[in-house]
């Protein structure tokens, strides 16, 4: 079989290849919908990691108060109930469900909603990852923090937090990649991003292989770069001297 | 707006979610056998410090762990016709993609299994005179095997979850199967509600079991 990547220069509406491969003046060329859909893959994923950042961090820090069972275990629950049902299935809930039950979220577009699923998923992981990074920390270090009369907001503060996240930077990096995967669930609920573009350009073209193989290509450039940037965030957050066990290498 | 359960009966489970179910369970069956198969040969070779089996091993678990499994599936429904010449059903491709993809996976536990075994227990077993696989057999293994099996088996419950995701292809899974007779009864919001318990149902459990399994038999050091 014979290569045709002259697909990506064909207008979407005529099929005609245009010049320059760019379409002009509103027209839009496949090359034009793949790059945009990759925005949408990066916006959907960053947004998606920053919920996720910010419910994990707070649930994953509330798992490890002592003297708060409850709290403890509504934040246990929380994570059970986002790792336990299948990302498409919470996408489904989110998209279909949860404006039929609740009128409110009924004008709330698809792509909000996609970011919601996906960060209230990944921020269950992002919790459990926070919890063991919190509770890899020697105990001495809370009592001396609150030997120094700090309280446990300070001691969490300026003690527990900046140690814990320096440990879990590795698997947080997996997490973010994990996010521009799962993004591509997407798909599911006509989010125009890059598993959409590759489902329904096949379609149109017929070039399966062509465009599945920029899509693929575009998913690996894409966790590369994370990689490199979350690697670049370790080495300057590094402590010199302080040597994290099992924290080396990689975020694979 | 009201929700209204009654119409699950058991014919229409049996019509539609069963059938579903069984698919879902037999994908994850095999593609976790043969997943782990493939895997320890994966593993195998990127362990063997051989070079020529060595690198083709890696780029397959690292380009295989840089692709969302949605494009994975779409890749194989599209690929595997085109190499054996004619069609195939969804579900036949969906069996052959997740082995595939799966093994990548459960090699780099094996592989990290296996690492995790002290090279003092190796030197030991050298040092009483066992050969390569005695070695392998009485001493790595059974060690290696008790650290991985908590892992595998909970990628095995991940690989549950993610056989929801032939959706793609349009192969009939459980979630596909609380789908349409959700459809056919005008009632999607209560089947997707009713998928949802049922998928949280099964992966808590199972976590559950695998969090006693692993208490049970790990290993104190």
């Amino acid at each position: 079989m014979s290569w045709d990547w002259q697909v990506f220069c064909q207008d979407t509406m005529d099929r005609e290849v245009v010049q320059g491969c760019f379409g002009k003046g509103g027209d839009i060329t496949y090359l034009d919908w793949m790059l945009s859909a990759w925005g949408w893959t990066v916006s959907v994923s960053l947004l998606a990691l920053l919920l996720a950042l910010v419910l994990g961090s707070f649930i994953g820090t509330l798992r490890t108060l002592q003297d708060r069972p409850m709290i403890v275990r509504l934040g246990n629950a929380w994570v059970e109930l986002f790792r336990n049902i299948p990302l498409l299935v919470q996408i489904f809930l989110w998209y279909h469900v949860l404006p039929s039950l609740f009128p409110v979220l009924r004008g709330v577009p698809g792509f909000a909603l996609v970011v919601l699923a996906l960060g209230f998923f990944t921020s269950a992981r992002i919790a459990e990852q926070v919890r063991s990074g919190i509770q890899a920390l020697p105990r001495g270090q809370r009592y001396a923090g609150l030997a120094m009369g700090f309280t446990t907001f300070q001691t969490y503060r300026y003690v527990l937090l900046p140690m814990a996240f320096r440990i879990i930077i590795p698997p947080l990096t997996s997490e973010t990649m994990n996010i521009f995967k799962n993004s591509s669930v997407a798909f599911a609920v006509s989010v125009a991003e890059l598993t959409m573009f590759a489902m329904q350009a096949q379609e149109e073209t017929s070039r399966g292989i062509e465009v599945y193989l920029a899509v693929t290509t575009l998913y690996i450039i894409s966790a590369f770069a994370i990689n490199r940037i979350m690697a670049f965030i370790e080495k300057r957050a590094r402590i010199p001297g302080m040597v994290v066990s099992g924290a080396a290498g990689g975020g694979h | 707006m009201n929700l209204d359960f009654s119409f699950y009966n058991w014919d229409l489970i049996s019509n539609f979610v069963l059938k579903g179910l069984y698919f879902s369970l037999i994908l994850t069956l095999v593609a976790t056998i043969g997943g782990v198969l493939f895997g320890t040969v994966l593993a195998l070779m990127r362990l063997s410090g051989k070079k020529w089996l060595d690198v083709p091993a890696t780029i397959y678990v690292n380009g295989m762990r840089s692709i969302p499994l949605v494009m994975v599936i779409l890749w194989f429904f599209l690929l595997v016709p085109a190499i054996i010449g004619r069609p195939i059903g969804a579900e036949v491709s969906a069996v052959v993609t997740f082995i595939a993809f799966e093994a990548a996976y459960f090699s780099e536990i094996m592989r990290a299994g296996i690492q995790s075994i002290p090279r003092g227990q190796v030197y030991a077993g050298q040092a009483l005179g066992m050969t390569y696989s005695q070695n392998m057999k009485l001493v790595v293994l059974p060690q290696a095997f008790r650290n991985m099996l908590p892992v595998l088996l909970t990628q095995t419950i991940i690989l549950f979850q993610d056989t929801s995701l032939v959706y793609a292809i349009g192969a009939y899974d459980m979630l596909k199967g609380f789908e349409v007779a959700g459809k056919n009864f005008g009632r999607p919001i209560e089947a997707y509600l009713a998928a949802a318990v049922l998928y949280f149902i099964m992966c808590y459990a199972l976590s559950w079991a695998v969090k006693r399994l692993h208490q049970k038999i790990a290993i104190i050091r």
